[in-house]
């Protein structure tokens, strides 16, 4: 019999009870909340005169709808508002192990401040009313988002009712070249297997590439899983993941930490373990992406052109590249390099951590924002983040450069608040989608990495990061 | 929950693949802190011609006529034909909200996204997975036979077209019942109350840091 993958392993301890046709109740260790996803489950869980199974799991904060501007103003939008108080006050009948609100000084987005709070540990299951959710896979938890049911599911019983998923491994051996990221390494993942690649499947990432990679980038890489298709995405735990959470907040101390990092050791893969399907790519091949299109995997490297849709034999994908670029505005055979931008937005829980803005500062040191582009936002992931990014004077870098530096919240990823794309303006972004509408009703999203998109704001245009 | 048991019902075409959650209801929408009243808003962005927000009144607004869902034909549709990786993207369950509120009790596609195809089954809305070569054959018919319905058993697990040809689908027994009956799903699982506080036992003697 051979051994068990990482996400056997996770599953199999937190089964509390399952049925013949193999539906279990899975058990929920962690449960992040937020602002827009909760409202509903916590009326539900009220009419149904229920309470909390258990609201020390939960670990709460505002931050999609929260502005990143003006916070002395409070929240403008009425309906915003509202949804934002409703947390508030929910959380204040019900409680939480911890609340960050808005305009806390740790409050940000839920899949950054999990980590920074040590709230997402390895053996966890953690959730969240977020697809993103899988971001907290990169330690070693078996994370994923769930619906609103679910949500309040979880709050009235602790548990959700799942069925397993496969097995793939993606593994990335070999070197990142200079330039090349965690984000670029998610994309080529994505235009190899396509959106729909992984569905039905959790993800691990393996391989030497994958190991070199700080728990940020780690982060980054589990984020897009769901971009793949896999509501999960893994990474085994390493010397990596133990040195980033020893002394968070939430992290156990003292002999439950000694007894924690025995357990988590053995959160690996078993080398004899099974998958459904694996996926072998070479870091060292790898090249700085940029999406084309309106689906992640409508990606090519920096060093390529949009695609003629007439090269695509079925009709079905023809008809998508062609409603694609019609909404890009883009015109086959464009090079990469000769897109224009008319903004950019740097963060989002795939790329607004510490290691990220650092990566964009050290682009931009000493440049300045190319005339034609109108609008640069650099929006940190966390109050801390933004805390750390001023100690390390990365803010005055940006704001020399004419970028703004806002306050902390899902922002343009989303485009929920007031940050957004007017129609046919077109973006350079680091977050996680380009669908159609994303970021504003007729906006035009490119997602790349951190320095690729600090690169393009002070040029106007993509360009290589590994020459620039 | 509302019970699914039988529907015969008006097909409605979307002839696009990887319809991703954004789409189905826009973001703007998801602000509200109601279940209820998302249907005017879904495919908001392809449905009308100007910006929708909250709030609007949706019956005043220059829709799209070029979009299926406001063709005269399609007009009470109640089964959504659709392509590979529907639902795609964002958990946000305001999408089978907004399906559901619209009228749509059934959706068949080659394949559908993960938290999507979960999110359907809270909401009494089934989601159908049949051959990507079932559904190119769905939509030539519906494309030629105005007024084209199909006929959904989920008790048979089977869809039936006008032609007399029937497609099984699959479902597990877990939800298959739970549609059936329209049952609360928490109430079902509090059954299992006490496995839940021995689970929450052995954890906190072997792995307190998890509580």
């Amino acid at each position: 019999m051979s051994g068990q993958t990482l996400y056997d392993k996770l599953w199999a301890r937190h089964v509390v009870h399952e049925e013949a046709d193999g539906t279990v109740l899975l058990y929920i260790d962690r449960h992040l909340v937020h602002e827009v996803t909760s409202p509903q489950a916590f009326e539900g869980l009220k009419l149904a005169g229920r309470t909390p199974w258990r609201i020390g799991s939960v670990v709460a904060t505002a931050d999609h709808n929260t502005p990143t501007d003006h916070w002395e103003l409070g929240i403008q939008d009425p309906i915003s508002r509202l949804q934002v108080e409703t947390l508030d006050a929910n959380i204040q009948e019900f409680g939480a192990r911890a609340y960050f609100p808005f305009r806390d000084s740790r409050q940000g987005i839920v899949h950054v401040i999990g980590p920074e709070q040590g709230a997402t540990l390895p053996g966890m299951t953690v959730v969240c009313g977020d697809s993103h959710t899988s971001t907290h896979g990169a330690f070693g938890a078996l994370a994923h988002g769930i619906g609103t049911s679910e949500v309040e599911h979880v709050l009235a019983t602790q548990c959700l009712v799942a069925k397993k998923s496969k097995n793939m491994l993606v593994r990335v051996d070999g070197e990142l070249p200079v330039g090349v990221t965690a984000k670029d390494m998610a994309l080529a993942i994505i235009g190899h297997i396509g959106t729909a690649g992984g569905t039905g499947y959790a993800i691990e990432f393996g391989g030497s590439a994958v190991r070199a990679l700080s728990m940020e980038g780690r982060m980054t890489l589990c984020n897009m899983a769901i971009e793949a298709g896999a509501r999960s995405g893994l990474v085994a735990v390493d010397q990596t993941t133990i040195d980033f959470l020893r002394g968070r907040p939430l992290a156990p101390a003292a002999a439950d930490w000694e007894r924690a990092v025995e357990d988590w050791r053995t959160l690996t893969s078993d080398p004899d373990a099974a998958f459904d399907a694996t996926v072998e790519l070479d870091a060292a091949e790898m090249v700085p992406q940029v999406t084309w299109g309106t689906s992640p995997e409508m990606v090519c490297g920096v060093d390529g052109q949009v695609p003629d849709p007439a090269n695509e034999h079925d009709p079905i994908r023809r008809e998508g590249l062609m409603r694609a670029l019609h909404y890009m505005g883009l015109a086959p055979y464009t090079p990469i390099c000769d897109i224009k931008l008319d903004k950019v937005f740097i963060g989002s829980c795939t790329n607004s951590r510490i290691e990220d803005l650092r990566a964009a500062a050290a682009v931009v040191r000493g440049r300045k924002k190319a005339e034609s582009v109108r609008q640069v936002l650099v929006v940190p992931g966390s109050g801390l983040v933004k805390a750390q990014a001023e100690a390390e004077g990365l803010h005055q870098v940006f704001l020399d450069a004419g970028f703004e530096w806002r306050e902390p919240g899902c922002s343009m990823c989303l485009a929920m608040n007031a940050d957004r794309l007017e129609p046919g303006e077109r973006c350079a972004a680091t977050s996680n989608r380009n669908f159609e509408g994303r970021q504003g009703q007729g906006g035009r999203t490119h997602l790349v990495s951190p320095a690729m998109a600090a690169a393009a704001a002070v040029t106007g245009h993509f360009v290589d990061i590994r020459t620039f | 929950m509302r019970a699914f048991t039988t529907l015969d019902g008006l097909v409605c075409p979307l002839d696009r693949a990887n319809v991703d959650t954004d789409a189905i209801i826009p973001k703007q929408f998801l602000k509200s802190i109601k279940r209820a009243g998302f249907g005017p808003n879904l495919f908001d962005e392809w449905r009308y011609l100007d910006h929708g927000e909250p709030g609007m009144d949706n019956s005043r607004r220059p829709l799209n006529g070029d979009f299926v869902l406001n063709m005269p034909r399609f007009q009470g549709a109640e089964i959504l034909l659709a392509r590979e990786n529907f639902g795609c993207g964002s958990s946000r369950e305001h999408a089978p909200w907004a399906l559901e509120d619209y009228g749509f009790r059934a959706i068949i596609a080659p394949s559908f996204a993960d938290i999507f195809f979960n999110n359907c089954y809270k909401n009494g809305v089934l989601p159908i997975v049949l051959s990507a070569d079932a559904v190119d054959r769905l939509f030539v018919e519906c494309a030629t036979h105005p007024g084209y319905r199909l006929s959904i058993d989920l008790a048979r697990q089977t869809v039936d077209t006008p032609s007399g040809r029937s497609y099984r689908f699959d479902i597990t027994e877990h939800r298959k019942h739970c549609l059936l009956n329209g049952l609360d799903e928490i109430g079902l699982t509090l059954r299992h109350a006490d496995k839940i506080r021995a689970f929450e036992a052995h954890i906190a003697a072997d792995k307190p840091w998890l509580l």
